[in-house]
C-alpha cells in the first residue's frame, strides 16, 4: 500500500454561536446560545439556500452546514468519504421521538433516530457516493479518526476525506471537521488534528 | 369552507417545517408532491399523521393518500365528508 502525503486542506469549527474556517472567524452572533435559532440564523448568513434544511434535525443540520462551509470553494470529486464522530450519538432526535410516542408517532422525527443519517443528508446534499463511517467515542478521538481516513485514502477507496467530530448533546454543540485532500499546508497527522481541535476549544 | 384550506396550508407549512413558504404561496389547485411544492414520502406520512390528529380521520391504507392529497382542494374536501372531528 503505497503512501501518499495528505494535507488538513481546510477545517472548520461550529461551537458556542461561532463558526471558524482555517482558525477564521467568518461568523457569530450575541443572539442565543439555544442550537435551533442559531441554526436558523446562520442559515441565512451563510446563504444556504436548500429548503431541505428546515425539515432537518439538529444533528443533520450542523453537519450541513458545517460541510457547506468547509467545502466551499474546495475542489472535491464526488467520491470523497466521510468519517464522521460524536459521543451522544442522535440522543438528541431519539428523545423527542420518545416523547412523541406518547401521542401519535411522528414519521419525520423517526427518520433522524440513527446517527449516520447526517452522512447520508452530506452526502445527497454534494452528490456524494462514497465511503462513509460514523463513530460513536466518549470525546474526540484523533487517533481513530486519523487511522480510519488514512486507511481509506491509502487503499484508494477515496481521494479526499471529510472527518471530525459533529457533537450534540441538549443545547450544547461542538463540531470540528477537516477536509483531508492532497492539496495543503498542514500535514494530515494525529497531532495536528488534536492541535487544531483543541484550538478551535480555546 | 376557505377558512379549512387556510387552516391546512397553515398545518402543512408548520407540520412539514416548509419555512420559506407562506400561505399566500400556495394555491389550492398546487400539485403537493412532484413539482408543486416538492413533498416527499416523509411528508406523506406525517399527512396521515395531521389528518388522524387533527381531524380523527385514520387512513388504513397509505395508498388511499395518493387520491387525497393531491391538492388543498382535494385534501380539504375528502376531510369535509370525512371528519369525526
Amino acid at each position: 500500500m503505497s503512501k501518499d502525503p495528505y494535507f488538513i486542506s481546510q477545517y472548520v469549527g461550529i461551537k458556542n454561536t461561532k463558526i471558524l474556517k482555517n482558525a477564521k472567524l467568518i461568523f457569530s452572533t450575541q443572539q442565543d446560545s439555544e442550537v435551533l435559532p442559531f441554526l436558523k440564523e446562520v442559515y441565512k448568513k451563510v446563504g444556504l439556500n436548500y429548503p431541505k434544511y428546515h425539515k432537518m434535525d439538529p444533528l443533520c443540520k450542523l453537519g450541513i452546514l458545517a460541510t457547506s462551509v468547509l467545502l466551499k470553494d474546495s475542489d472535491f470529486s464526488n467520491e470523497t468519504a466521510l468519517v464522521f464522530s460524536n459521543a451522544s450519538s442522535s440522543l438528541n432526535t431519539d428523545l423527542r421521538h420518545q416523547q412523541s410516542i406518547e401521542n401519535i408517532v411522528s414519521p419525520a422525527i423517526f427518520v433522524y433516530t440513527l446517527p449516520n443519517i447526517v452522512l447520508g443528508e452530506v452526502s445527497i446534499k454534494f452528490g456524494l457516493q462514497s465511503e462513509n463511517a460514523f463513530f460513536i467515542e466518549e470525546d474526540f478521538n484523533p487517533k481513530l479518526i486519523y487511522e480510519y481516513t488514512e486507511l481509506l485514502l491509502n487503499s484508494k477507496k477515496a481521494p479526499s476525506v471529510v472527518c471530525g467530530w459533529i457533537e450534540l448533546k441538549n443545547a450544547e454543540y461542538d463540531v470540528f471537521l477537516c477536509f483531508i485532500s492532497k492539496q495543503g499546508e498542514i500535514p494530515f497527522t494525529t497531532e495536528n488534528l488534536k492541535k487544531l481541535y483543541l484550538f478551535e476549544n480555546e | 369552507m376557505s377558512d379549512l384550506r387556510t387552516e391546512l396550508k397553515k398545518s402543512i407549512i408548520e407540520q412539514l417545517n416548509l419555512e420559506e413558504l407562506s400561505i399566500e404561496e400556495i394555491d389550492n389547485d398546487d400539485s403537493l408532491f412532484g413539482d408543486g411544492l416538492g413533498l416527499d414520502s416523509i411528508d406523506a406520512l406525517e399527512l396521515i399523521v395531521l389528518l388522524e390528529k387533527d381531524y380523527g380521520i385514520k387512513l388504513t391504507d397509505p395508498y388511499q393518500g395518493k387520491e387525497i392529497f393531491i391538492s388543498i382542494n382535494k385534501m380539504a374536501e375528502y376531510i369535509e365528508t370525512h371528519r369525526t372531528k
